[in-house]
């Protein structure tokens, strides 16, 4: 531990731990991902200009057309990220984060692939542990690969069902079998004159087992999936690090490794449901409770309202509380949802957002919808807070919301969604809900609040039913 | 088999369980996200085995390895930006 790369690497990794220490809080949030930023351009162009151990790599032979390849390959990357990352809407924001991260998991299991193809001609640089580093490599960054691009295709409405057959999980369990039986043969056998071939088949196999791992969860869950492939992809290129003696990568894809396994469990805990449940459960395809909570809602009638009598009742209310969902940012009405909360505002009423931890597509999503719009994140409230003061809120407003607003999820033991902590909407004096239809929810569920006494239903587009409310509010 | 690497991974385990232990749900997306962006330091891996890659096959994969790395890192980091400069305190 003494050439300056050591050092080097020591302030970067210090860097991405104070980096992720501020992406945890809402004041420094963006500071730290900057910081986090920088370490990773410290990494890259102080790290190549020092030998590797055993001199493996040089970068001062003089210049080759790889280096021209690099230059250019890095180019067309930054362009391609730069494109997405500047041009993605903020309702795709989960799907982007996919693929940047399928993207990071082909990656990884490309230089393990590639690592091994050179072992495999100079064997006598490779040990069993370095092979067993390229192996788990090669495994998790292609599944991680595969799996992140069915979870965009999921997320953008294709085949957003579970796909589920009987013995799938056999099969499954099958695969990945064959694929860890020839991962621990190769281990021991990296020299054997098919070991090039049987890598490619592992690398193949675990493509498929990426898809079929991630085919039959329903795209509700996708958030959860996306979190632990990204921590998937962080393993991968940790154990890339131990393939190639290179420590920076080491410490950061173990830092995204583990924190994104914490990550993914705290998400569960948020949904109230256990990880396992999520990757076998196929939870939008256990038709039965919901079959039956529709049975329940047979007779029952809603109550509908007009735009004019909403306005009154927001008006002269004292505090109001508004829970946006998913429906709300498809409409692109969280600049009318604003107007409205700044118009209320004015009048003296109290405006507060109530952000189910899994509103949106992801844990998360809806902040930054809000905060797209301009909503000061102090206005924005958890569910906890928010809940033991809902008895004393004039008018609840519903808006795109559905399954986090259920109270099947308190009161029906057969629903799926039972035990799920809930916004309490339906505690309000008023519950205006904002529909465009009565279709279900995400989760495909029926939601008895929308049947309850206290509620009325708003029917229309969002975005101008928020518009026709801000013109009513203004003139009341 | 190099102890102090493995050594320095078990520390990296427990240090990337602590740091984010007390995350508020609003921020689980930009904190995803930014930990995306920090594993595209796989370019680094990539672009290590470009220089050294001799087969046009060996080339080629390396070349694809760079791109998704420098996507996975560039646009990881932008896009967490683009995420957090939204999140503002009232005026």
């Amino acid at each position: 531990m003494s050439s300056i790369k050591d050092y080097i690497i020591i302030g970067v990794s210090v860097l991405f731990i104070i980096g992720i220490k501020f992406l945890s809080s809402p004041k420094t949030a963006r500071k730290g991902n900057l910081i986090a930023a920088a370490g990773m351009i410290i990494a890259l162009l102080a790290l190549h200009k020092s030998p590797t151990e055993g001199g493996e790599y040089v970068w001062s032979q003089g210049w080759t057309f790889n280096y021209t390849l690099i230059v250019i390959g890095t180019l067309i990357g930054a362009v391609i990220g730069a494109i997405g990352a500047y041009s993605v809407k903020m309702t795709a924001m989960p799907q982007m984060v996919a693929m940047f991260n399928g993207a990071g998991g082909g990656a990884a299991a490309l230089v393990a692939s590639l690592e091994f193809m050179r072992g495999a001609t100079n064997q006598d640089k490779i040990t069993s542990f370095i092979a067993g580093s390229m192996l788990f490599a090669v495994l998790i960054g292609s599944l991680s690969f595969s799996g992140s691009i069915i979870a965009y295709f999921k997320l953008e409405g294709k085949f957003e069902k579970p796909i589920t057959f009987p013995g799938q999980n056999i099969l499954n369990g099958l695969i990945l079998l064959v694929i860890l039986g020839l991962c621990g043969w190769l281990t021991f056998q990296f020299t054997n004159g098919n070991a090039t071939l049987l890598f490619t088949a592992v690398f193949v196999l675990a493509l498929i087992f990426g898809v079929a791992m991630v085919m039959p969860i329903g795209g509700a869950d996708m958030p959860v999936v996306i979190s632990l492939l990204n921590s998937f992809t962080g393993l991968a290129v940790a154990a890339d690090g131990f393939a190639i003696h290179n420590l920076a990568m080491v410490v950061a894809g173990t830092l995204v490794g583990s924190s994104g396994t914490l990550l993914t469990l705290l998400m569960c805990k948020a949904m109230n449901r256990p990880v396992t449940n999520v990757l076998f459960g196929a939870f939008g395809s256990g038709g039965g409770g919901a079959a039956g909570a529709t049975g329940d809602m047979a007779g029952k009638t809603v109550k509908p309202i007009q735009a004019d009598e909403v306005a009154v009742l927001l008006a002269y209310a004292q505090q109001v509380v508004i829970v946006p969902g998913y429906g709300l940012a498809v409409a692109q009405a969280q600049h009318a949802v604003r107007e409205l909360s700044d118009e209320l505002g004015k009048r003296g009423v109290e405006v507060r957002f109530a952000i189910h931890p899994v509103a949106g597509r992801m844990p998360g999503h809806m902040n930054v919808l809000l905060a797209e719009a301009n909503v000061p994140y102090d206005q924005l409230s958890e569910m906890e807070a928010i809940n033991p003061t809902m008895e004393r809120v004039d008018v609840c407003l519903v808006i795109g919301a559905n399954d986090v607003v259920n109270p099947a999820a308190r009161e029906n033991k057969s629903s799926p969604i039972y035990g799920m902590p809930i916004i309490e909407a339906d505690h309000a004096k008023t519950v205006i809900v904002m529909k465009r239809s009565m279709a279900a929810g995400f989760a495909g569920i029926e939601n008895d609040l929308f049947y309850k006494d206290n509620t009325r239903m708003l029917f229309g587009d969002a975005k101008n039913s928020l518009n026709a409310l801000v013109a009513q509010v203004k003139a009341s | 088999m190099d102890t102090n690497e493995l050594f320095i991974f078990i520390l990296a385990v427990f240090v990337g369980f602590e740091v984010i232990s007390k995350v508020p749900s609003m921020l689980h997306t930009p904190l995803m996200s930014g930990t995306n962006a920090i594993h595209g330091i796989i370019l680094f891996g990539g672009i290590l085995v470009l220089a050294g890659a001799v087969t046009p096959l060996q080339i080629g994969l390396g070349f694809v390895a760079v791109v998704f790395g420098s996507a996975n890192v560039f646009g990881g980091f932008m896009v967490t930006d683009r995420m957090l400069q939204m999140f503002k305190k009232k005026k």
